[in-house]
């Protein structure tokens, strides 16, 4: 039987060799992506600037002109309708109304009403309010959380490896996160707590990656003491390349079916995920080991304290008892 | 590497037997589990994977307490009670004032000032009598004395409210019917609804946002002016009355005849008018002091009031002896029914505001499952066929794993009982994608060592050996963003760090040591000369 080979034994490609290019291009399209979602912003649901989102299904497509002056004729703000997945679901959006924090949940009673009264047929599939109050804590741990991921995950390669890998992780994460809040930015697709949640999954994972690499990269600076630190990496990077296409693509296959077939509910979550395995790839390889060349990594970064008793174990595996016979 | 001691085989073995059975209950479709006989059931409802409202359709509420009414309540009683033990005391006070959040009054005569201050410090004590905490600053300027609630005692107070709060909700959702409501305090002033099944959370608002406290005063007798420069000498307060959607002042007395935490029972009825009234029953000692107080009115009007809006203001005709009540108020049907179930339930001690309401109608929920169940099943087809092209032999140890790992992260969370979300649904599905990982590691590097010209066991040995640091790293990376998913997320967002969480631990037991088991049975048996992969 022949095996499928996604990369062929042997490959030897000279990755840094482009990895100025990339930092530039890397640097642009991060800037861009700030850029981007400061000033065309991000399209905020209502978990993170309150107001209310009610979706309803009708037996028959509605009058959506009808139905939209129905309900901006209740005097709480202008309402923005759109269809969801087919017509006959409809999704209103609806500003946070003036006066206090039990407004919203108020006004959620009075547009239920309102669309009750010209369709009877109407089912509420969803209604979510949230007040002013309640949308900036959630922004406010949102934030909160993804900056602790960050710093808890750069913190824990530091211990593990050296300073210039935690640097490196921060500094791809930071990436990363803003690539994914850039393609926000630019589809106009809903930011909400859903999609905080795939950042933070994105941050966990695009680093596996880059774990896995800078684990190959460790090996290789205590097995080749001669060798130059530029060559070093692309070894390390032709030899985990086979593995990175592997799990990546077994990731954005599973991610794949339920993007197709999954529930529209949680399509902002999925593909953000999607979206950050490919980019959580190409920075593995593009900015996290680059940068180990720029903050000077050498051999000498990994002398054994004790010369001894490393050299015979070779790679550290202390702290993992999982599977040990 | 062939040295796989039985124990061991044993262990691993029995440890995924009993994860796949736990998720068995979780995999029996309901209309299946009801023709089973009920211990089945009763194991069903021990072990199973709960559904979030985002699946199952429900109301969940967010409710925060007027922390100030609270300590505005404190105030107000404390004023009374002063008022009553100073009385007792035979010493006389004048210039009660209950401002700035602080109860002071002046001591007429001076040589009782010690006395009255005694008093004051006697009743500022908060919790038992033994454990001598003033939940009440007092302080003595010339002759006047203050009392200033302190942080402790306001602590205290909303701590105690909350709880109550929290019965009172309880028995009002239990009034609506066979609701499986969960209610938790949250941090100090907040308390989470949630109903499963709640389709229109309409009446729970009604029910939840209303304080229900009841109260009858009698009408005190203001001339126009007072009323409408909205001032009320001492002991008066203006209220507004509420009359067939017309709302206008009324001043009553400030002390209640009686109030509403004296009611044994509450129903909706009609009163002899044929209007939509509710109707109260006292309980013995509120019955002995109606009957005592419209005894002595007879003749003067009496304002009911509910939640501080006079909703009605009869004549006492004659005293009422019986101990009930009849109270109309332009009501419909439902409201006095909502009424009555607020009355029968006790007043929340606090009033409440819904700040976050979501709700998913169930055939949004039933939708969400059975795509995110077909989207499940083909990522877990996919990424199977991609293991066995790839991998040959390994990639068939992969897809034992990968369906072990599935089955187990049911298992472990219908052990705990843990709540199955949509992005949880999605969790599960990424997790089915990234637990090949520990194994593609494993995979490649036994690829790579056999490049380099190790033989079979020593290629196996090693691939496995040198993965470890690449898998357990990794991997640690990812329960760090779950951690705090899970300790900063809601509802839904918990659900899906709870599905990474189980599911890194078991993709890596599976993936580690049952592949590596059952290499190493294939090793010994079959003694392969060469191997592909």
């Amino acid at each position: 039987m022949k095996l499928l080979k996604l990369v062929p034994d042997n490959t030897n490609l000279d990755f840094m060799r482009w990895r100025n290019i990339a930092l530039i291009l890397s640097i642009i399209v991060t800037a861009a992506s700030i850029a981007l979602v400061s000033t065309r912003g991000l399209n905020w649901g209502v978990d993170f600037v309150g107001g209310q989102s009610v979706r309803v299904t009708f037996s028959q497509p509605p009058n959506l002109d009808q139905l939209r002056s129905r309900v901006n004729g209740l005097g709480l703000g202008d309402a923005s309708l759109q269809e969801f997945g087919s017509p006959n679901v409809i999704s209103i959006r609806m500003p946070l109304p003036a006066g206090g924090e039990t407004a919203a949940t108020r006004a959620a009673s009075q547009v239920r009403a309102a669309i009750t009264q010209i369709h009877p047929d109407a089912r509420f599939d969803a209604v979510e309010t949230v007040s002013g109050k309640v949308s900036q804590e959630l922004l406010r741990s949102g934030a909160l959380a993804i900056g602790l991921a960050m710093l808890g995950i750069a913190i824990y390669i530091w211990i593990r490896f050296e300073w210039q890998f935690g640097v490196g992780a921060l500094v791809t994460l930071f990436h990363d996160v803003w690539m994914t809040m850039g393609f926000f930015s630019l589809s106009q697709l809903e930011f909400n707590l859903n999609v905080v949640a795939a950042i933070l999954t994105i941050v966990g994972y695009s680093l596996n990656d880059t774990v896995v690499i800078y684990d190959r990269i460790r090996e290789n600076l205590r097995k080749y003491r001669k060798m130059e630190i530029v060559p070093l990496l692309n070894l390390s990077l032709n030899e985990t390349l086979s593995r990175t296409m592997v799990t990546s693509l077994s990731i954005l296959l599973a991610l794949l079916a339920l993007l197709l077939i999954g529930p529209d509910v949680i399509f902002g979550l999925t593909i953000a995920i999607f979206i950050g395995i490919f980019v959580g790839t190409y920075s593995s390889i593009y900015i996290s080991s680059p940068i180990l060349v720029w903050l000077r990594v050498t051999t000498a970064s990994f002398l054994p304290k004790d010369p001894v008793s490393r050299a015979e174990r070779g790679p550290r595996n202390e702290g993992y008892d999982g599977a040990q016979v | 590497m062939l040295n796989f001691p039985r124990w061991k085989v044993w262990g691993i073995t029995l440890l995924c037997v009993f994860g796949v059975l736990l998720a068995v209950p979780s995999l029996i479709p309901a209309n299946v589990m009801a023709g089973m006989p009920s211990f089945a059931q009763q194991i069903r409802d021990k072990v199973h994977v709960n559904l979030g409202l985002d699946l199952a359709g429900g109301s969940h509420l967010l409710l925060e307490a007027e922390v100030a009414d609270v300590s505005r309540q404190r105030l107000e009683s404390m004023e009374e009670l002063m008022r009553r033990e100073l009385r007792r005391a035979s010493i006389r006070i004048g210039e009660v004032s209950t401002s700035g959040g602080q109860l002071s009054f002046v001591v007429r005569n001076p040589a009782q000032l010690g006395e009255a201050r005694q008093i004051a410090l006697a009743q500022s004590q908060g919790g038992s009598a033994l454990s001598a905490t003033q939940d009440w600053d007092v302080s003595v300027d010339g002759n006047r004395i203050a009392m200033r609630q302190n942080q402790a005692g306001i602590a205290r107070a909303i701590d105690e409210a909350m709880g109550n709060a929290r019965e009172v909700i309880d028995r009002r959702i239990n009034q609506l019917g066979t609701l499986e409501p969960t209610i938790i305090r949250q941090g100090s002033s907040r308390i989470v609804v949630q109903v499963p099944g709640m389709q229109d959370p309409e009446a729970l608002k009604q029910l939840i946002g209303r304080t229900a406290r009841l109260e009858f005063k009698l009408v005190a007798p203001l001339s126009e002016e007072q009323l409408r420069s909205g001032r009320a000498p001492p002991g008066i307060q203006i209220l507004p009355y509420v009359e067939n959607g017309q709302s206008r002042p009324m001043a009553v007395q400030r002390r209640a005849m009686i109030a509403g935490d004296q009611i044994a029972d509450a129903r909706q009825n009609y009163n002899e008018n044929g209007e939509v009234a509710v109707a109260i029953t006292f309980n013995s000692a509120g019955s002995h002091r109606f009957a005592r107080v419209t005894q002595e009115n007879v003749g003067r009007p009496f304002a009911i009031i509910l939640d501080n809006v006079i909703i009605s203001a009869p004549n006492i005709r004659e005293p009422i002896l019986g101990g009930s009540a009849s109270i109309a108020g332009s009501f419909t049907v439902e409201s006095a029914n909502q009424l009555a179930i607020s009355l029968r339930s006790g007043r929340l001690p606090v009033e409440l505001h819904v700040i976050e309401e979501r709700t998913v109608g169930p055939d949004l929920g039933a939708d969400s499952i059975r795509l995110g169940v077909i989207a499940s099943i083909v990522a877990t087809l996919a990424v199977i066929l991609f293991m066995l092209i790839t991998y040959g032999r390994f990639g068939v140890y992969t897809t034992i794993a990968l369906i072990l790992n599935g089955l187990m992260i049911i298992g472990i969370m219908a052990f705990f009982n843990a709540t199955l979300t949509l992005p949880g649904i999605a969790g599960f599905v990424l997790t089915i994608g990234a637990a090949v990982d520990a194994n593609v590691l494993i995979n490649e590097r036994i690829r790579e060592e056999q490049r380099r010209g190790r033989r079979l066991l020593d290629a196996l040995e090693t691939g496995y050996k040198e993965a470890q640091t690449a898998i357990f790293d990794a991997n640690i990376t990812n329960v760090i963003a779950a951690v705090l998913m899970f300790y900063f997320g809601s509802g839904p967002i918990r659900g899906f760090a709870v599905v990474l969480m189980i599911g890194i631990v078991t993709s890596v037991f599976t993936a580690v040591n049952v592949t590596r088991m059952m290499v190493a049975l294939w090793v010994r048996r079959a003694r392969p000369k060469e191997l592909h992969i």
